[in-house]
């Protein structure tokens, strides 16, 4: 089941498909320079979507706490911003790099307790442990608490600016893109799906499970980290539970992207970003007031309609697109 | 008489600021200016306040003809867009305001948190700001040159009922050293900036703070720190956090028989406690921004209805007992909208850059 | 040309302004100085530590036991109106496997319907309560025929998004059906003073605190004994065992999910009288009863009533002591700790929570 997303991810005419798209993403600032802020948040929400989907698509631990690692990042970097007086560029890079350490220290170090947990309980620990950390950091003084944080404006050109942040989210979402399709393809990929599919069986086996889940985790948060350090800088002004530990958005919408594009694939929490974010953004354009209603709406819809996913959806309806040696659920009729 | 003078001045600055760049609308003859408001979300009852505002100062204005700039006479629109209370939408959304519809004036939003994360945004398109509702001290030591505000920062919401209680207290022959003030507010940016400045005050007159809780945005109950004010009997308590804070403060106050010789809190207008509470909401002193016995007057809203933020007056205590008014953030934001009209009209060049920027001397 | 001149005397006007003393600016610099030059920060109190101000709170505590019971008896009385909410989410939860993340909602659904009684229909806010139910029962139905039983039979997180769906949904209809505002029920009740004006307890926290008792007793006799009750147990137990006992499951989940709503009803209806009600002040009351439903351990009625007053007490301890802003972070690093513990402690049993 593993190996079919990575027969379809480079081959032939999709290799095609694939560097017209490099090329549109490169070529973006240049051609749509109105909106690069909102294709750069883009790249941000792919990258969401995608580390959601280490541990909940292809791991089965669904969490709803990843947040706490963009407001890590995004926390870690505004501060060393503020207190390090390097230059502007320097302090970001340390900035960025000082947030992933933060990020995956205390993934490494909250993941020995919480996947212990399973299932539900997962999910709310790690929900209690966003909200938490908004509340902490909405009470600590150094971090500006309740207050909230500025961050130091770009000092070039504006349009310099967009275009310096948006390069820098689409290298993110790359690497993070690239970093994830290797390591789902190596044996630490399958271990992950082993986990998910029967963790007790998986253990039996010989696997270190505790020490998969981990290092799962800290993947997401190494890139969610970073991701959190640029929205910190792309929006400017960090506030503890809105910006930086937004459950209720962010954290929220991780989750939905993942199932809206398919759990558990390679290309569906990127699919399922893209459409999730242009959805969001029309309705904020056309649709004044009811905005909220209409994404109640989708939502209600999306997981009525399609549980499984749009790229879960393809898969189960065109199998053979996706390689011919799936196999078939004894039971159903071959394609 | 020289505040107003001195308010004048920003004004015409201000006026400076907005006249000069040259008018790109989509309409040839509109002005379209652009803001961000939280029609959805915590903040959405003030939110709908300063919308309301905005567009009754644009209909004002356009009745009579709309503003004048360079000879040429143009209406004014305005362009919303829901902030849904939370900062990060809020620059995004002012963010596609410049950007995509190309606007060239921002009003400003509701609460000291979603200025405070629009202003980076307008600072670095250079693109002025006139915000209201903005008035944590924070958003005005940041050197940023294109933020406007007409009105008085938060630490003087409450400043003038510690200077009461200053002076009642002086007059009974107390020692200032005896006197306790409790301070219970919300953790956000508007209510801690309110706390400062009690804090500040106290620290100056050598009052003590007894009591200084900051309680969760969501909080739905405030008995646990009423208790302390009951056990540690201070002199001034003082609530502040938008309007459910003043809702259950005036509350549970009553509630709990919390005894206590003074109270003080913020966005009793906006909460309507008189008409949500009647009795119960006496003898609370609630900072305003303005009163209903000021008598500025002015050529677009006539006497009664408009009045000019003057410092002195901004402080002006009152008891709410005595007056339904219009909620205090509909009379502000007009004022903004309206100034931003009047400086308009009175000033510049039309050209791309502000010629006026203003000093960049600190 | 003239316009050129005002902008040039503003300027002018704007530096010799910049010159006067601006006390309340002046007062800012130089606090910002002082936090910045490593003096004095503006936000430390006469240098009050957090450490320093806790102890000497405690004191309090100690010097004057009186506060303790206050504290006790607010904390109970808080408690209750979250043990209903939060006894309607365990009940959906066991015997639906969906974690109703609108519950906040039906809350607020409730508030309002006690607020239209009291302010339009101009009737005693307590008739709010079991119309509050009524409303809460239909909307909780029609929320179930419509979402979320096409996701009931699949996994947890996928009733989840959709309860998520439906819950900013409704929020955000509630805020076009009756504005932003928030809004109150004045009950004029009072209070009850006890130990010499010392302890003052709500009338209407106590009549809440009464009636959350009887619903509660009311509807564990109604799960024991009704016919309708035993289904809806039977069901919790094994869904697919009861359906080949002729259960119609579909039914008992349409019923589950809509007493619920109307438990959250009659609940809104009380939090009308006693906090306030705005179209957005939902979630906190989904939290909350989630944190009280996994102390309490799922399956566990019982327990929710019980853990649903030990969080209310505990949090008014919390926040008394620690000062107010460190109580949600006090509850969810709490609601944490409880989970790793447990699972630690099952783990030496080689067994998971789960």
């Amino acid at each position: 089941m593993r190996r079919e997303a990575l027969t379809f991810a480079l081959r032939g005419p999709r290799l095609a498909a694939a560097l017209i798209l490099a090329a549109l993403s490169l070529a973006a600032p240049f051609l749509f320079p109105a909106i690069t802020v909102q294709l750069a948040l883009l790249w941000i929400m792919v990258v969401f979507a995608m580390t959601w989907d280490t541990t909940g698509g292809q791991m089965g631990y669904n969490s709803f706490g990843n947040v706490l690692f963009v407001g890590l990042g995004m926390y870690a970097c505004a501060v060393v911003q503020r207190d390090f007086g390097l230059g502007y560029f320097w302090t970001l890079a340390a900035g960025l790099a000082v947030g992933a350490l933060i990020a995956v220290t205390v993934g490494a170090v909250l993941g020995a307790g919480m996947l212990g947990l399973r299932g539900h309980y997962f999910a709310i620990g790690t929900l209690g442990l966003g909200i938490a950390a908004g509340e902490i950091a909405s009470s600590w003084e150094y971090v500006g608490a309740g207050g909230g944080l500025t961050v130091p404006i770009y000092p070039g050109d504006i349009a310099f600016r967009t275009g310096f942040f948006y390069y820098q989210c689409l290298m993110l979402a790359l690497a993070t893109f690239l970093a994830l399709r290797w390591l789902y393809g190596t044996r630490f990929g399958l271990a992950l799906n082993a986990i998910r599919d029967d963790e007790d069986k998986a253990e039996a086996m010989g696997l270190h499970t505790t020490r998969y889940k981990t290092v799962a985790w800290c993947t997401a948060a190494f890139f969610l980290s970073i991701a959190g350090g640029i929205l910190g800088n792309i929006i400017g002004f960090i506030d503890p539970r809105d910006t930086a530990f937004a459950s209720s958005s962010y954290g929220i919408w991780m989750v939905l992207m993942a199932i809206l594009g398919g759990k558990g694939t390679l290309w569906g929490p990127v699919v399922g970003a893209v459409i999730f974010h242009l959805t969001q953004e029309l309705f904020w354009t056309y649709l004044l007031g009811w905005q909220r209603v209409a994404l109640g709406l989708l939502i209600v819809l999306i997981v009525v309609f399609f549980p499984q996913g749009i790229f879960g959806w393809v898969r189960a309806r065109w199998p053979e697109r996706f390689g011919a040696t799936v196999e078939k659920p004894a039971g159903t009729k071959s394609a | 008489m020289m505040q107003i003078s001195k308010i004048l001045v920003r004004a015409s600055l201000i006026a400076a600021a907005l006249g000069c760049p040259a008018v790109l609308a989509q309409a040839q003859d509109t002005i379209t200016l652009g803001a961000a408001v939280s029609i959805t979300g915590k903040y959405a009852t003030n939110g709908k306040n300063t919308q309301d505002g905005y567009d009754l100062a644009v209909k004002q204005i356009n009745d009579k003809g709309g503003v004048e700039v360079g000879g040429k006479t143009y209406k004014l629109a305005v362009k919303y867009y829901d902030d849904e209370s939370t900062p990060a939408r809020g620059a995004q959304l002012v963010e596609r305001l410049i950007s995509q519809d190309g606007v060239k004036f921002v009003l400003g939003p509701y609460s000291s948190g979603m200025t405070k994360a629009i202003a980076p945004v307008t600072e670095k398109y250079k693109i002025p700001m006139i915000e209201a509702n903005g008035a944590d001290r924070d958003l005005f030591t940041q050197g940023y040159k294109y933020l406007f505000a007409v009105l008085s920062t938060s630490d003087q919401y409450i400043a003038s009922a510690v200077q009461l209680l200053a002076e009642l207290s002086q007059e009974q022959n107390k020692d200032l050293k005896d006197v306790k003030i409790a301070i219970a507010i919300e953790n956000d940016p508007f209510s801690q900036d309110v706390r400062n400045g009690v804090a500040e005050d106290a620290q100056e007159l050598g009052m003590k703070v007894v009591i200084d809780d900051k309680l969760p945005p969501d909080f739905s109950d405030m008995s646990s720190t009423l208790t302390k004010v009951k056990a540690l009997k201070p002199d001034l308590l003082v609530v502040s956090g938008h309007t459910k804070g003043v809702l259950l403060g005036v509350r549970q106050v009553a509630e709990q028989k919390i005894d206590v010789p003074m109270l003080a809190a913020t966005h009793c207008d906006s909460a309507q406690i008189i008409e949500k509470f009647g009795k119960q909401a006496e003898y609370w002193l609630c900072g305003s921004q303005w009163d209903e016995s000021l008598t500025y007057k002015d050529d677009l809203f006539g006497k009664a209805r408009f009045r000019r933020a003057v410092r002195e007056d901004l402080t002006t205590i009152r008891r709410p007992t005595r007056l339904p008014s219009p909620p205090l953030r509909s009379r502000c934001s007009r004022d903004a909208r309206h100034r931003a009209a009047l400086m308009r009209r009175k000033c510049g060049t039309p050209s791309r850059r502000p010629i006026c920027k203003p000093s960049t001397a600190t | 040309m003239q316009d050129g001149q005002h902008a040039a005397v503003a300027l002018r006007k704007w530096a010799s302004l910049r010159d006067l003393p601006d006390p309340a600016m002046d007062r800012a610099l130089s606090a910002r100085r002082l936090s910045e030059g490593g003096g004095l920060p503006a936000h430390k109190l006469d240098g009050n530590c957090a450490a320093a101000r806790a102890m000497a709170n405690l004191d309090v505590l100690i010097a004057a036991p009186v506060f303790a019971i206050q504290l006790l008896v607010d904390g109970i009385l808080i408690g209750a109106v979250f043990a209903l909410v939060a006894y309607g989410m365990a009940l959906v939860w066991g015997v639906m496997n969906v974690i109703n993340i609108a519950q906040g909602e039906f809350v607020m659904l409730g508030g309002y319907t006690g607020v239209v009684c009291a302010r339009y229909l101009g009737i005693s806010p307590f008739f709010g309560i079991p119309l509050g139910a009524a409303v809460g029962f239909l909307a909780g139905l029609l929320v179930y025929q419509l979402v979320i039983r096409r996701v009931v039979e699949h996994d947890l997180f996928t009733s989840l998004l959709a309860a998520f769906g439906v819950s900013i949904l409704l929020a955000q209809l509630l805020n076009q059906a009756f504005g932003p505002d928030e809004v109150v029920i004045d009950t004029g009740l009072g209070s009850l003073n006890l130990f010499g004006n010392m302890v003052s307890v709500s009338v209407i926290k106590l009549v809440s605190c009464g009636l959350t008792v009887a619903i509660g007793g009311a509807l564990m006799l109604f799960l024991k004994r009704s016919r309708l009750g035993q289904a809806i147990r039977a069901t919790a137990q094994n869904a697919r065992a009861a359906r080949v006992m002729g259960i119609d499951t579909d039914r008992i989940y349409a019923m589950t999910f809509a007493i619920n709503a109307a438990i959250c009803g009659a609940a809104g209806a009380l939090v009308a009288m006693i906090w306030v009600v705005s179209p957005y002040a939902g979630l906190p009351y989904t939290v909350r009863s989630f944190t009280i439903v996994i102390m309490a351990g799922l399956g566990n009625l019982g327990g929710v009533i019980l853990s649903a007053f030990g969080l209310g007490v505990i949090e008014q301890f919390a926040s008394f002591i620690f000062g107010a802003e460190t109580e949600f972070a006090f509850v969810f690093s709490f609601l944490v700790l409880v989970l790793i513990a447990r699972s630690l402690i099952l783990q030496r049993q080689r067994k998971v929570l789960r």
